[in-house]
């Protein structure tokens, strides 16, 4: 066992982790941050990169940025998370080109455009940041769950080391869930270390989740490929075999479409509504998604190709650990979420599709994260390394029965109720019941028996951590008795303006969902 | 899925086995990376980005290929090492970020830069 100390855990290393990391130890802690895999390379943003929601502060600019997608996510958002999403985001884009002198393409104007990131190059420098700013980094070091003092307030974290084979345990005196969403091991690109441990880990501690009905990303990609970047499908007609057009399907609306068709025939595509110049600029701007055309001999402007769509869960979905304060904290103390693992209903309701939304708020929520972590654990006055702690690991950890493995048919049985289009995109609330009890049997039988040692503890928690994702979303899922956001209920295809508030959801073997009641504000 | 690990072009730096995300590289006894770990790949092209030598190759079907591609026609069609060119990582090359302006896609006019 590798024991250490810090005053800040980070659990996770993509955005959300890394300006946490930064942030903390700028605001004087001792930061150790732990990755699953790699800090620069791990996560969504890293293989993918992302568009920002960057917007100058004009304040005729920004009002239209906070109004343009109120009505798409159903009004659940609000004006003043969105406006210090805004600033903190604005704050940090300018901190990459100044501190860590990002290559940001310049305009005609000669300035620098600050909208989008490329993934590699953002996370590398990120690593770079992180490094420079005295953070110990553990890379291949998934944390496993959460340690907690007597009263219940979070005191550190165990994990395992993958690269030396052995267990290890931060005694912190806060912790901060950077680990990203859930989904659901799907192979949509740089998504599968992504099995939203975080929240289980959470939910353990006692925390509450919020908007998991806002769960059922799905995003095209070329067929049998992970290459999930979906901007440049704007400019694609969509096809069936016969070669005659599918009406209706789109990549920003008509998604619906495109998977209804895909339950019976193929769909093809063809991306050919751009002009040889924008052919050209989409090169540039994304070389990672001519990567499925140019290795197999495909010209995606003139050739049809069949597609697919990857479910992408809650990462480009907007559920996740609820918040309870400014500072990124949850209800427990000593907790602090960031990023995916956090829900990002503040500022997009429940829809984010297109993107920008999630990177900003990755990078804002991962700033207040870390300085609210080293806060709190300054105001420990160096207690913190002396309490007793126990860990509260349970479901793929500390069986309640008799252990036995199994992992991988855990993942097998929650993947054949949550990846199918027909049961999480195309919603009934009797798909979503029939589910729900499937889903609820495999729970008991994982949280009964299942345990697997040394390494093996990682993908036991994985396989426990897309179970309980799986029932919090469809939980979630049958409450809302509306069409709301990204959430569309066949069987219900109306907005309720009753049910406009969100909904919070916890538990493990009981699972529970009830509206939020009162405003969250922002004590600032 | 990784399809290869060219033995001709690797000078055994460990790079890749560092980066993986999902840790499926070893290091062999002769010092050239296994793929101890294949099925956890999740197609990401990370360690390809990576590889100084080009001497790895990402196929972009994320389930492995019958045979692996013959690792010549590869080098001779451009696409060893095509990735890392193309983001301009490398000695003597231009970040791709810095081109990185798409076309717009909004009504504004705002290019998509990501
Ligand atoms: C293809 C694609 C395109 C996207 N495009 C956009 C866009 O244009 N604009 C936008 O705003 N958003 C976009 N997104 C969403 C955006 O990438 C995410 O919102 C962002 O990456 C979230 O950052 P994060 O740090 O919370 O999570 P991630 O970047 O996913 O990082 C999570 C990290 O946690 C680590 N981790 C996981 N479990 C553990 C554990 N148990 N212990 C330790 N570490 C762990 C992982 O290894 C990973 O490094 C896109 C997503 C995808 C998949
Ligand atoms: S493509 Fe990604 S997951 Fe696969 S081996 Fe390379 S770095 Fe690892
Ligand atoms: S990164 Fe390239 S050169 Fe280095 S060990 Fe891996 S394959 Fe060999």
């Amino acid at each position: 066992m590798n024991e250490l100390t810090a005053d800040v855990l980070v659990a996770g290393g993509g955005p959300a982790g890394a300006w946490a990391a930064v942030k903390a130890a700028e605001a004087g802690a001792r930061v150790v941050l732990a990755d699953k895999g790699y800090l620069g390379t791990s996560g969504a943003t890293a293989s993918a990169g992302t568009g920002v929601w960057y917007v100058e502060p004009e304040p005729e600019a920004r009002e239209t940025a906070m109004a343009s997608r109120e009505g798409l996510g159903g009004h659940l958002a609000d004006r003043e998370w969105m406006a210090r999403v805004l600033d903190q985001t604005y704050a940090n884009m300018n901190e990459l080109a100044e501190i860590s002198k990002y290559p940001f393409p310049v305009g005609e104007d000669g300035r620098q455009i600050r909208r989008g990131l490329q993934g590699p190059e953002y996370m590398r420098r990120m690593r770079v940041r992180v490094r420079r700013a005295g953070v110990r980094v553990l890379d291949h070091s998934p944390v496993t769950e959460l340690l907690a003092d007597g009263s219940g307030a979070v005191a550190g974290a165990a994990g395992y080391h993958l690269r030396d084979d052995r267990p290890f345990s931060v005694r912190a005196g806060a912790v901060v869930l950077a680990t990203g969403g859930c989904a659901f091991l799907s192979k949509a690109l740089g998504c599968d270390v992504d099995t939203g441990d975080g929240a289980l880990f959470a939910a353990e501690a006692g925390a509450e989740l919020s908007g998991m009905e806002f769960s059922n990303a799905y995003a095209i990609a070329p067929a049998f490929t992970s290459v999930t970047k979906t901007a440049f499908y704007s400019f694609a007609t969509f096809y069936r075999s016969d070669g005659s057009v599918l009406e209706g399907a789109g990549s920003r609306r008509g998604r619906s479409v495109i998977a209804r068709t895909l339950l019976s025939e193929p769909v093809l595509c063809r991306i050919d509504r751009a002009t040889p110049e924008q052919q050209r600029a989409m090169r540039l701007a994304q070389a990672n998604f001519f990567l499925p055309f140019d290795r197999q001999g495909i010209d995606p402007f003139t050739d049809l190709f069949p597609v697919t769509l990857l479910a992408e869960g809650t990462v480009r979905g907007t559920g996740g650990i609820r918040i309870a304060g400014a500072d990124c904290s949850t209800t427990v103390p000593g907790l602090f979420a960031a990023g995916d693992a956090a829900t990002r209903e503040l500022i997009c309701g429940g829809f984010t599709g297109g993107g920008s939304h999630n990177a900003a708020w990755a990078m804002s929520s991962g700033t207040w994260a870390g300085r609210g972590a080293a806060r709190y654990a300054a105001g420990l006055g160096g207690r913190a390394a002396a309490r007793p702690v126990r860990a509260l690991g349970e479901a793929g950890v500390r069986p309640s029965g008799p252990a036995a493995g199994g992992h991988a048919e855990y993942v097998a049985a929650v993947q054949a109720e949550v990846l199918p289009y027909d049961k999480n995109l195309l919603r009934t609330g009797d798909r979503l019941g029939a589910a729900l009890a499937s889903l609820d049997g495999t729970w008991r039988e994982l949280r009964g028996t299942l345990r697997e040692d040394g390494a093996g503890v990682v993908r036991a928690r994985s396989a426990a951590a897309m179970a309980a994702h799986a029932r919090w979303m469809y939980n979630a899922a049958l409450a809302r008795t509306e069409t709301r956001g990204m959430h569309k209920r066949l069987d219900l295809p109306e907005q309720d303006p009753a049910q406009r508030r969100r909904l919070v959801t916890g538990g493990l073997d009981e699972v529970w969902t009830r509206p939020e009641t009162g405003a969250l504000a922002v004590a600032s | 899925m990784i399809e290869i690990v060219s033995r001709d072009r690797c000078i055994s730096c460990d790079k890749c086995i560092a980066v993986c995300p999902t840790n499926v590289f070893d290091r062999g006894e002769d010092g050239i990376p296994v793929l101890a770990r294949r099925d956890d790949c999740q197609t990401c092209f990370m360690c390809e980005a990576y590889c100084p030598v080009d001497a790895l190759f990402v196929d972009p079907r994320s389930h492995p290929l019958p045979e692996p591609p013959d690792e010549a026609a590869l080098a001779a069609g451009g696409l060893l090492g095509s990735y890392r060119e193309r983001i301009g990582w490398g000695r003597g090359r231009t970040p791709g970020a810095r081109f990185a302006v798409g076309p717009s896609l909004d009504r504004a006019g705002a290019p998509l830069t990501s």
